[in-house]
């Protein structure tokens, strides 16, 4: 591959390959940008990816797919926890990465502040420990499923009342949900009080084979055998397993964010939060659809609370502080919401720095804080935001200026 | 698009009231924004409401399309009682409109604002859009057709992925025109369409307003340009301070005594606005 062939018929075959014919539009001149359905304008470097011959491109989606997987066993020297095990922190990444694509479509599709994220985190992994070992000793088949129902329960439980008001109050009231969880599981013998809850069950495992690790030696790799992988084993010292199960999560959670963004459910969405009251009058229940986002963020925040407690083995209230809420709209905002590669981004920036800096715990807050603050006043949008958005601030004045002349009331 | 000069056509539309208002009040505190106004918009015709600044023109509007509810009196859309009916449902039953002042989902496609528009009757929920289920197909293809035909009709296909804030204005007033008839309505009620735009293009808007009612579609026009009003509407309703003072064609409403004296006052602050 030297370069990218003309994006003749490039156009027809990514993905958009079923556009009605009866549709007599001509697409605007230039390359491939008009391409997909609802195309708006890609980075350069999309672009050329999307250019390239389909097999091609998906030789290459396979290959990063097959490196996210293969992560935790290179071994790269720069990017690897020196002090940690590396598979762990790959979870712990892969838990925020989690949590961030599902508060990405409460907060980033609908436009719903939500404060208390956390709270639906600790629900699904208080489900997996109090009916995995505390109270009852349910199989781990039937944990995850329980902890995302009432995760998705609690969502809808917090959003009926809460999202007929607005904005500001919304903030407020979910950042209530948040500590009002912690602080009954706090005060609750049954839930664990503050001892929490020890022998949370962990996946099943089983033992089919082991994977060898590799070693560096400056830029030289070779085979560890010494040092293995079980596969797919869940136990305490080795953590990869719980990053390929976390890893998985994603990309499923990953199709069905971009089944929904492209269709009734993802417009109706938007359009809520770009404008409430129009989207209600051009025919959307925009209370049925916020509560909607609200379910589907608690039900993946439940998931991840879920994975994550059967990491750990071990929770307590310590583990669902309200800085993890603050922390979490951190990764969506920082990435930049509504762009699941961009919250992707903001959740590895916020889940893997510390991991990485670990010397430097006690500056991690100002540091974070001094970050958001440069971010704040140069890229308010994100590190990565949606492509319209970025157009849009350009548009911005000048949409002013001409709605001056004869905006009323 | 027909050149054929303007007729006014008194009996031509003699069809049933799609849409009645019947002694509709709405107060705000102390201000009673409309007092006891009754008309009714025939099937197929170009109705206009037509009064000074603050008369109570867009809160009529907000009372037919379910924003406010009226204070008293009943408002009916073929024959049915609105009720209590929320916004969406009364855009489902077939009344759609635009705003005075632009309200598009500005960091949505044009083409996405108008499939909004198109969803207004699909169901399409969770289940469908993961599994992609056959409903889902069919209904975004049909969306893209109700969309696509739209945008046509509009002048708005070569937009159709742009950012709708990243369109022109008149273009903006446009989509916003094509968002509403996505809804497929049966009545489409424009709030100054012609709001900031040239003799030229007020021109062409009048053109669009009869092309809209060729389609089949009975039209309710704000309308602040007299020129436009008394060119294109088969009947015209003047409110004043909330109160009806006037109905008829363009001819006996601009010759009615009332209306010179409601408009005497304001004829200076009209012309210095446009
Ligand atoms: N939500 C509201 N609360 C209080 N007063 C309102 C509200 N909506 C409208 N009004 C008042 O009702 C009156 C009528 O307003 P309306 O917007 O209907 O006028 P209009 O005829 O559309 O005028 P314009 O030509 O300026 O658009 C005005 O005095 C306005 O201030
Ligand atoms: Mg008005």
């Amino acid at each position: 591959m030297t370069e990218p062939k003309p994006p003749a018929n490039a156009a027809a075959s990514s993905g958009a390959t079923k556009a009605s014919p009866s549709a007599g539009t001509k697409p605007v001149a230039s390359g491939g940008t008009s391409s997909r359905r609802f195309g708006w304008d890609r980075g350069a470097l999309a672009r050329r990816v999307t250019a390239l011959p389909t097999p091609v491109k998906w030789l290459l989606i396979a290959l990063f797919v097959v490196f996210l997987y293969a992560l935790p066993l290179l071994e790269i020297p720069i990017i690897s926890t020196p002090d940690t095990d590396f598979g762990a922190v790959l979870f712990t990444v892969a838990s925020y990465v989690l949590v961030a694509l599902g508060l990405n479509i409460v907060l980033g599709y609908a436009g719903l502040l939500d404060l208390g994220y956390v709270g639906f985190y600790a629900v699904g992994a208080y489900t997996v420990a109090v009916l995995g070992s505390f109270q009852a000793h349910l199989s781990w088949w039937m944990l995850i499923p329980l902890a995302v129902l009432f995760s998705t329960i609690s969502g809808l439980l917090l959003g009926a009342p809460t999202l007929r008001v607005r904005g500001d109050y919304l903030a407020i009231v979910t950042l209530g949900f948040g500590e009002i969880i912690r602080l009954t599981a706090l005060n609750t013998e049954w839930l664990g009080a503050a001892k929490g809850i020890t022998q949370v069950p962990r996946p099943p495992s089983v033992e089919w084979f082991e994977i060898p690790h590799l070693q560096w030696d400056g830029f030289t790799a070779f085979i560890d055998l010494g040092d293995t992988t079980k596969f797919l084993f869940f136990g305490v010292a080795d953590q990869a397993p719980y990053y390929w199960l976390a890893l998985t999560v994603i990309f499923l959670v990953l199709g069905a964010d971009r089944m929904l963004r492209r269709s009734r459910v993802g417009r109706s969405w938007e359009a809520t939060r770009e404008d409430e009251d129009a989207a209600e009058l051009m025919g959307v229940p925009t209370f049925r659809f916020k509560l909607l986002a609200f379910a589907c963020g608690a039900f993946i925040g439940g998931l991840s609370g879920a994975l994550f407690a059967s990491r750990q083995g071990f929770i307590n209230p310590e583990s669902f502080q309200l800085l993890l809420s603050i922390l979490f709209v951190a990764a969506v905002v920082v990435g930049g919401a509504g762009n699941i590669y961009g919250v992707t981004l903001g959740a590895i920036v916020v889940g893997y720095l510390p991991e990485r800096f670990r010397g430097f715990e006690e500056w991690r807050l100002l540091v974070f804080g001094v970050a958001l603050i440069l971010l704040a006043n140069f890229r308010p949008q994100g590190l990565l935001p949606p492509r319209r958005a970025k157009r849009a601030i350009a548009a911005d004045e000048q949409l002013e200026a001409l709605e001056e002349g004869t905006a009323r009331v | 698009m027909s050149d054929a000069p303007v007729v006014e056509r008194p009996a031509a539309h003699e069809g049933s009231a799609l849409l009645s208002l019947d002694d509709v009040s709405i107060r705000f505190g102390g201000l009673l924004a409309l007092d006891g106004v009754s008309f009714d918009v025939r099937q197929g015709e170009i109705f206009s409401l037509i009064g000074p600044n603050g008369a109570g023109k867009t809160t009529c509007f907000n009372v037919m399309t379910g924003v406010y509810q009226p204070t008293s009196g009943l408002i009916r859309f073929d024959g049915e009682p609105l009720g209590d009916r929320k916004r969406f449902a009364i855009t489902r039953l077939g009344i759609a409109r635009t705003f005075q002042n632009i309200r598009l989902f500005g960091n949505m496609t044009a083409l996405e604002n108008v499939l909004v528009g198109a969803d207004a009757h699909h169901r399409t929920g969770v289940v469908d859009a993961l599994f992609r289920t056959p409903r889902h197909r069919r209904e975004e293809r049909e969306g893209e057709e109700t969309a696509r035909d739209v945008m046509r009709f509009l002048g708005l296909e070569r937009r159709a992925n742009e950012l709708a804030r990243n369109l022109s204005y008149g273009e903006q007033r446009r989509l916003e025109i094509a968002r509403a008839m996505a809804t497929r309505p049966r009545l489409l009620c424009l709030d100054e369409p012609a709001a900031g735009f040239n003799p030229a293009e007020k021109a062409q808007l009048m053109d669009l307003i009869r092309r809209i009612r060729d389609r089949g579609l009975t039209v309710l026009l704000i309308e602040h340009d007299m020129s436009l009003v008394m060119g294109v509407s088969d009947r015209v309703t003047v409110l004043e301070f909330g109160r009806k003072i006037a109905e008829g064609t363009p001819t006996e409403v601009r010759n009615d005594p009332a209306v010179i004296a409601a408009y005497l006052g304001t004829e200076t602050a009209e012309e210095g606005e446009s």
